[in-house]
């Protein structure tokens, strides 16, 4: 890790945001950060604040890691990383706790266990470390809305079909027998791999109609 | 808390198992459960970590509390765990190199497992003692075994069969986590 790479590398792009939004997902293309995905998406409002939390670990920890990348000896990096987000996720901790006493105790232990999301110890490693602080701060807030909107997807379709409800508010009325499945473990499972399932297709037909053009 | 050790045990490792109810470890749970062979081997390594890293977290959640400082303890416990892993991998170097051959990558990517810290946590959440604590590490590694090598017996069928093509890979695996994860629910009596 040299100073060569400050000097060559372009101011922050668009692009940066948006790969991690939509092409490179950390979620749905590239399967990282699965645990918290699955367990807190059981609603729709455990999904946005868990999201967030996670976001601004991410951009935080991306930040001060960028801003060390020349101090950081190679041999101790991964362990210096983790102890950056460590010290972050304690902070969110904190703060969810003096927002909402409630929102923390729906989350539980999935906030502390931000700490060992693959996914911000991924950015950390493979981009933060690289590249200069504006760069990696824009990677990191893509990285964490793109990671934000995949658990919104999740949360929503599992509150719509569990619960009957959207952030708390009722959409069918009386009548409709809610889904139990949705909201229990197995839901999880069935409601990723279902998106899943959907962006392959997509990405199938793609394909597809690109071969006959 | 005067639940039995046996009924801790259980808890753990079937009706409250770490992979399907809590979500706990999916990342290795997806990613090394495609043969029988590596499925064991990582289940193994992940019992033996949790066992020793459960009793260090013990330690420390009790000396935090005496000096009064509880804000350091998820910064403690990942600390522990990443030289936990570190210590056990140079033991079993030095003890017994086939099976520290045998583990290979497997040993440093357990530090990144969310199920250990989660353990952890879990564990000091509870108030378990000394001896309620190894059994319930000892049950949360039974039981992350036990799901890891149900997946890896049906991936191994999932490869011969005539899977269609938009479901291969990460999809088909995920709605069989899904079919497992109801399977468990029904453990769920056992609690009473």
């Amino acid at each position: 890790m040299t100073n060569n790479a400050n000097v060559a590398q372009p101011p922050p792009s668009a692009d940066i945001f948006i790969k991690g939004l939509w092409r490179e997902n950390p979620v749905f293309v590239q399967v990282l950060g699965m645990c918290p995905v699955l367990a807190v998406s059981n609603s729709a409002l455990n999904a946005l604040s868990m999201g967030l939390a996670t976001c601004f670990v991410l951009v935080m920890s991306s930040t001060l890691v960028s801003s060390l990348r020349n101090f950081i000896p190679k041999q101790v990096r991964i362990a210096t990383y983790i102890l950056i987000i460590a010290t972050f996720v304690t902070v969110a901790e904190y703060l969810i706790q003096a927002i909402s006493i409630e929102l923390h105790k729906s989350l539980g232990a999935f906030i502390s266990l931000i700490v060992v999301n693959c996914m911000i110890l991924g950015r950390a490693e493979a981009f933060a470390s690289k590249n200069t602080v504006p760069r990696a701060m824009w990677d990191a807030l893509g990285m964490g809305l793109g990671f934000t909107l995949a658990l919104l997807c999740l949360g929503g379709v599992r509150e719509i079909l569990g619960n009957g409800s959207f952030f708390g508010i009722s959409l069918f009325g009386s009548r409709f027998e809610p889904w139990i499945v949705m909201i229990l473990p197995g839901g999880g499972f069935f409601t990723l791999g279902a998106w899943l399932l959907l962006f392959s297709w997509i990405k199938q037909r793609r394909t597809a109609r690109e071969g006959l053009s | 808390m005067n639940q039995s050790l046996g009924y801790i045990f259980l808890n753990a490792c079937l009706i409250n198992n770490f992979v399907f109810a809590y979500f706990l470890g999916i990342c290795p749970f997806l990613g090394v459960s495609n043969k029988l062979d590596t499925a064991t081997r990582m289940g193994g390594a992940v019992s033996f970590v949790m066992l020793v890293s459960s009793m260090c977290a013990f330690g420390i959640h009790h000396f935090l509390l005496a000096i009064g400082a509880p804000f350091l303890q998820l910064i403690a416990f990942i600390v522990v765990i990443a030289s936990t892993v570190q210590l056990v991998e140079m033991i079993i170097k030095r003890f017994s190199p086939v099976l520290f051959r045998a583990l290979g990558i497997f040993l440093p990517l357990i530090t990144t497992n969310c199920a250990i810290l989660g353990l952890a946590l879990f564990q000091t959440q509870k108030g378990y003692n000394f001896l309620e604590c190894l059994v319930y590490a000892l049950g949360a590694g039974a039981g992350f075994t036990l799901a890891l090598l149900l997946m890896a017996g049906l991936r191994e069928e999932l490869d011969i069969t005539d899977v269609p093509h938009v479901a291969r890979g990460t999809a088909i695996v995920l709605m069989v986590a899904g079919l497992l994860s109801l399977i468990f629910m029904g453990f769920a009596g056992l609690g009473g």
